[in-house]
Parts: C-alpha cells; structure tokens; sequence
C-alpha cells in the first residue's frame, strides 16, 4: 500500500496511473493523510448518510437534539442542584447544567456512534475498500450537527438568564475540537475492540454512564481536592467541560492545569486509538 | 501495452474450525489465564499444534495481466476466485505475497453496497456511487443516463423501501454498469436479475470491454466468459490450475466438470466407477440456455447418466437446493433396474414456482447401500421467471405463486374481483 490512489491522480492522463502495492505488510505509520484527504467526498458521503438517516422515520425529528440536553438539563437542576445543592459556581442551575450538557451529550453520542459504525457498516467493509478510518470519523463528525442544533438552545438561555459572554468565549472552538478529538480517540479504540470482541456493545452503556460520573457534568470539579485535580485531569472531558463553563459564561476558574492535562490524555488516546485501529484495520474485513 | 495487474505467490490463510469467527472478551481472557505460555505461542508464531487450523484459502498465484486485458475467472466453489479478487480489491490482506496495480481500480463484489432503504432512489445513487470510488461530479454527470438505465423513471425520488426487489436490483445495476474505472474487479454479479436486464448489463459491460479496460471477471456462466473475456485462469484448490486463450481453458474446465473430476462430486476416482451423472438440461421449456426457467408452468428437466456397467438394484435421489444451501424439494425411487449405456432420468413437474435466483439440484445414484454418483449439479438452475410476490424481499417469501384477491360481504358471491398488482404497487 505504498503509493494511494488520488483524486487528483484519476484526472491524470493513462500512462502516469499511480499505483498501489498490495502485500502482507503493513506499515506501523497510523494515518496516511494524502489517502484520507484524496476519500474526502467518501467521508462527507459518510456523514451525509448518517445524519439524513438519524431522523428518518421519527415523529419529531431533530427535536431530539433540542429534547435530550433540555430534560437532562431540567432533571439535573432539580435533582443536584435544587435538592442536593450542589455549588455551581453562581450561576442558575439551568445554565451550569447546560454547559456542561453540551460538550457531554456531543461526546457521548459521537463516541457510541463511532463504536458501533464498523460494526453496522460491515456489509460495505466486506465488499470495498476505503482507509477504515474513515467510519469512525464520520462517526464523530456527523454528531456535530445535533451539537450546534442544541447549542442554540443555549443563546436562548443566555439571552433569558442575561448572561454577556466574556472574552473567554474565543477558547470555545478549541474546547470544541478537543472534544471532538476525544471523542475520535475513544472511538478509533472501541470499534477496533467492537470488531474483534461484540462484548463493547455491552459494556458501552456502563462506561458512557462512569465516564459522565467521572467528569464535572453533575458537579463542579472544584469539588475534587486540589492535590488530585492533575489525575482527574486525566479524563480529558474533565478539562472540556469545565473549560465549556468557563468560555461560555466566564464564571469559574480558566482550566490551566486540568486542561493541560487533558490535552495531553487527548493527544495519547487519539494517537495510540490510530495505531491501534490501523494494526486492525487489515484484518477487520475478514472478521466482522 | 504496459502491465495493468502483477501478482506474485499471493496467498491466504484463514483460521478455522474451532474458534469462531470472532470471540467474545470472556473466551480470550480466561484462554490468556489457563494457559498463558501457549496464548503467547500462538500469537507470536501463529501456528501451533494444538491451536486453530488454517486452511488456505490461496496460494502461489502469480500472473501479470496486461492493461486492456479482460480476464474470466473460474473454478469451482471455494476454488479462491472470490478471495483473490478481494486482495485485489484490498478488501482484505493478502498473508503472503504481493500484487501491484496499476491505475484506478474498482471493484464490484456485489452490486448496491451500501443502499439505504430510508433513503431514496436519488441519495442512495449518490451514495453508492461516492462508495464505489465515484465523485461527486461524475455522478451529476451520469446522474440522468443512470436513472434511464435502471427504468425506475418517477420512483427516483421515492425512498428505496417503497421499490419493487426488481427496481432495487436495476437501480444497483445501472449505478455500477455506469462506473468506469481504469480497471474494473467483477464477481458474480450478474446471476441475478431478470433476464432482460441481465442482457442489457452484459451488453453495458462489453461496450466497456471493447473500450480498452483493464477488467477481471469471476462467474458461473461460461457463456458470459466466453463472450467478455480473452484469458481465463482456472482456480482449483486456491492455485492456479490453467492460464490461457478463453476456448481453450473453458474446453478444458467443462470437459472436466462435465467428466465429474471436479464440481461437487461425492466419490472421486473416476477409473472403476459403475455410473457418472454427464449433464442435466431443461427439456421443456425450451429455451437458448438450458439451465434457465424462464417461463412458469409445467416443465421437463433431464439428467443424463452414463452407466458402465448394468446396475440391478439402483436407487436414486434427487434434491433441490436454493443458495443458502436449503432443501427446498427432494425424492427418491428406490429399487429399480439401470441397465448400462447412456441413460436420461426425466422429471416431469407440473411447476416450479420458487422466487426468481440460483438453484442447486443434488443427484445422487446408489447401488443397494453404494453411493455410486452423487453430484452437485453444475451449472446452477438459474429461475429467470417474473416475480409476482410482495414487492419487498423479507415478506415474498420462497414461493412464486401469484394470487387473485376479492372482497365481498360474507352472504353474497363476489363480484369484483380485483386482480393483486406488484411490480409497481407503491
């Protein structure tokens, strides 16, 4: 596989084919970016199809994006916040929920979907070829527009609650691709382990509901002694969202060293996720 | 010309027998903790004793294939040509050996890959065709001659669900008859379908051929071969058995299957056996080809057996078999008199309404206990009649049969009666 074929290279005259060597090895590199960007239209295919099919046949349709945050949102404010009282660093329940409910529902979702897409879609791995890698990554970027959908609930918030966003908005994007990369990283694991091992789907529903758990969704992470917040930190969606508070409304503390250490999980977990899923990669056609 | 396609010892191994296909987290773990050493053994070398089997799949096929060649492959079941073709395709890895290719490849292992029902006649076309490797602009481009040549006419903005089995299968046809790559990896797509349409495929495809592409093409139907192609490997056994001109090594492959070497025979040695079964062929109705019902009714479906020496106390079965490998009818006559020469045991059945697809009759021929012949027949029944079931394939069943349907109050005879329409019905 030395050589890929390229968008650019179909254009060329017959004479200068590129050409593809087929053998048993495999080079340990993860990512062959010119491969993934020359399957571009692939990969937007990919996502097109998954976002038209997630709605289709369903009564509300991408109110669902809208529905879920808000009852969890209104669950967690009466429940946490209401009677358990959880400090939530002065602002309105309703809002310290939905910052945090934001970058969580879009990681949750987007690393379910990635888990299971090699999975439901071995019909196409079995009958053609395209860099796996692929699956995954529409995965993660098809969830995106449920994310922005319910994002706008949240303008509508913060025009209710008059919060003025604070320079630290600017951070957002960023906060946003490092979940997005996150969620990326866990996905390239669990659907290299979920082609080999059906028990992740299994196992799936406990992790997503540990993870929330381990990450400040539910509580602030100004709860977590000081001494341990660089482990917590480990978690990279620890650092996410309460980077997400914080850009969003500016209350809370910049996450420096929660968020470097974050940053750094997220580095490992996406690079170690392609390594592995490439070691797999070859394979996965002959036992999904 | 310049080589399109070079293979060297290509070969692959799969794992078989007592591991399945894949294992749950549960299994590998406690084989991890029973027997630690003999996990790593198995893992490092791959190949220990008391370990998986592997079976190969492939082995040793070497062949270069010029640019502009088209290449028929054939062999019997499991004789490699699916799995060679899928290492061209980098479907899967080869375990040993290498190929290179050069230009853009695509490849057809089945047709329609990736079709949605949600989604309708148009994204689905988008869809499959971004799959099969084609841009976003090429299919704009062949959008209107593809809809043409499926005939799906107004269903094109009609999600996939609502399409007759028929229309599905046209629509997939038309979008891959219209991708040309510069080297084109076929397998036996064309089985199924109408006969009409399979036509107008094969006609699509050697307009291809003539115009100078690289194609490699698996299939059962010598006829296709020997229209399409120039060169022909024959696979037996995951090698190559015999490379050549298209004449010769159909010749030498039907003369074989047709001597009951290969194709599914039970016994094998073919010096000092009493009786072979040659051929079989639809009697009436008939047609150009003999293995093709293309018409329902009545029919008359030949076995020809050449039976050396008189065999006294013969028995014979004869089981039909659709392509999952299920029993759909059998019989058996027992106790009768087989005198040498060559013989024809004729069926006469009033109708075969079984759905439109591959078939497999199973004959066998016994001597008291002695499983004399028994052969898988070759080529495959091939049922090319028209499909008058429910239009979506989960709920037509196996049964062709078509029905009148009435309604009328209980005490009164019913007047109108409303012939069931399919093909078109929304």
């Amino acid at each position: 596989m030395a050589a890929p074929q390229t968008q650019a290279a179909m254009m060329e005259a017959p004479g200068s084919y590129p050409s593809v060597r087929i053998s048993a090895r495999r080079r340990w590199l993860a990512l062959d970016l010119p491969e993934l960007w020359a399957y571009r239209e692939l990969l937007y295919f990919f996502v097109w199809r998954d976002i038209k099919v997630r709605y289709k046949q369903t009564v509300i349709g991408a109110a669902w994006a809208i529905l879920q945050p808000v009852m969890t949102m209104l669950v967690f404010s009466l429940f946490f916040g209401r009677l358990a009282k959880i400090p939530s660093q002065g602002l309105p329940y309703p809002v310290f929920y939905y910052c945090a409910l934001l970058p969580w529902m879009y990681f949750s979702t987007a690393m379910q979907g990635a888990t299971n897409i090699v999975v439901d879609q071995q019909r196409v791995i079995t009958k053609i070829y395209f860099p796996r890698v692929v699956l995954p990554i529409a995965a993660v970027l098809s969830g995106l527009l449920d994310f922005a959908i319910s994002f706008l609930v949240f303008l509508a918030m913060m025009v209710y609650y008059r919060i003025m966003p604070t320079a630290a908005i600017i951070w957002l994007p960023g906060f946003t691709l490092l979940a997005i990369l996150t969620a990326l990283g866990v996905g390239l694991w669990l659907s290299a382990l979920n082609a080999l091992y059906r028990d992740v789907r299994y196992v799936l529903p406990f992790l997503v509901q540990f993870w929330m758990f381990a990450s400040p969704v539910a509580y602030p992470s100004s709860l977590v002694p000081e001494k341990w917040r660089w482990l917590y930190g480990l978690n990279p969606m620890a650092g996410i969202i309460e980077g997400f508070r914080w850009a969003l409304t500016g209350h809370g503390q910049p996450p420096g060293m929660l968020l470097a250490a974050s940053a750094a999980g997220v580095i490992l977990l996406v690079f170690s996720g392609l390594i592995y899923y490439h070691s797999v990669e070859g394979t996965i056609a002959d036992v999904v | 010309m310049s080589v399109a396609i070079h293979m060297e010892s290509l070969g692959k191994r799969y794992r078989i027998g007592r591991r399945a296909r894949y294992l749950t987290l549960r299994e590998r773990l406690t084989s991890v903790l029973q027997s630690p050493a003999r996990w790593l053994r198995s893992t490092s070398s791959g190949n220990s004793d008391r370990g998986p089997r592997y079976i190969w799949a492939l082995r040793n096929v070497s062949f270069d294939l010029q640019e502009g060649e088209v290449l028929g492959l054939i062999g019997r079941n499991g004789a490699g040509k699916t799995t060679l073709l899928k290492i061209l395709s980098r479907v899967t890895q080869p375990t040993e050996g290498s190929a290179e290719i050069r230009g853009r490849v695509g490849s057809l292992l089945e047709v329609g890959t990736g079709f949605h029902l949600e989604l309708t006649g148009r994204e689905n076309t988008y869809l499959n065709g971004a799959i099969l490797g084609m841009g976003k602009k090429e299919i704009a481009r062949k959008f209107d001659d593809i809809v043409a040549f499926a005939e799906v006419g107004d269903f094109i903005d009609t999600p996939l669900k609502h399409y007759s089995t028929g229309m599905q299968m046209r629509l997939a046809f038309a979008v891959a008859a219209h991708f040309e790559p510069q080297i084109l990896l076929v397998d036996e797509v064309l089985a199924v379908g109408d006969l009409a349409f399979q036509k107008k495929c094969l006609a699509k495809m050697g307009e291809v051929a003539h115009a100078g592409r690289t194609i490699v093409f698996v299939t059962h139907q010598m006829n296709q071969i020997r229209r399409l192609c120039e060169k022909v490997i024959w696979m037996d056994g995951g090698t190559i058995r015999q490379v050549g001109p298209t004449n010769e090594v159909v010749g030498a492959y039907e003369s074989a299957v047709l001597s009951g070497e290969s194709a599914g025979r039970v016994s094998d040695d073919s010096a000092h056996v009493k009786a072979r079964f040659l051929r079989w062929e639809i009697v009436e109705p008939h047609g150009p080809r003999p293995n093709v019902l293309d018409t329902p009714g009545p029919l008359t479906v030949r076995f020809v057996v050449d039976v050396k020496s008189a065999i006294p106390h013969a028995h014979h079965g004869i089981g039909l078999y659709d392509a999952d490998r299920k029993l759909l009818w059998g019989t058996a006559l027992k106790q009768f008199h087989l005198d040498a020469g060559v013989q024809q045991f004729v069926y006469n059945l009033p109708d075969l309404p079984v759905k439109p697809g591959a078939y497999c009759w199973r004959v066998t021929l016994w001597d008291d206990e002695e499983l004399v012949d028994g052969w898988e027949c070759v080529p495959d029944l091939l049922v090319a009649t028209k499909p008058v079931t429910h239009w979506l394939d989960e709920w037509a069943g196996i049964l062709n049969i078509p029905s009148r349907f009435t309604v009328a109050p209980l005490e009164q005879e019913p007047i109108d009666h409303l012939e069931a329409k399919h093909e078109n019905a929304r």
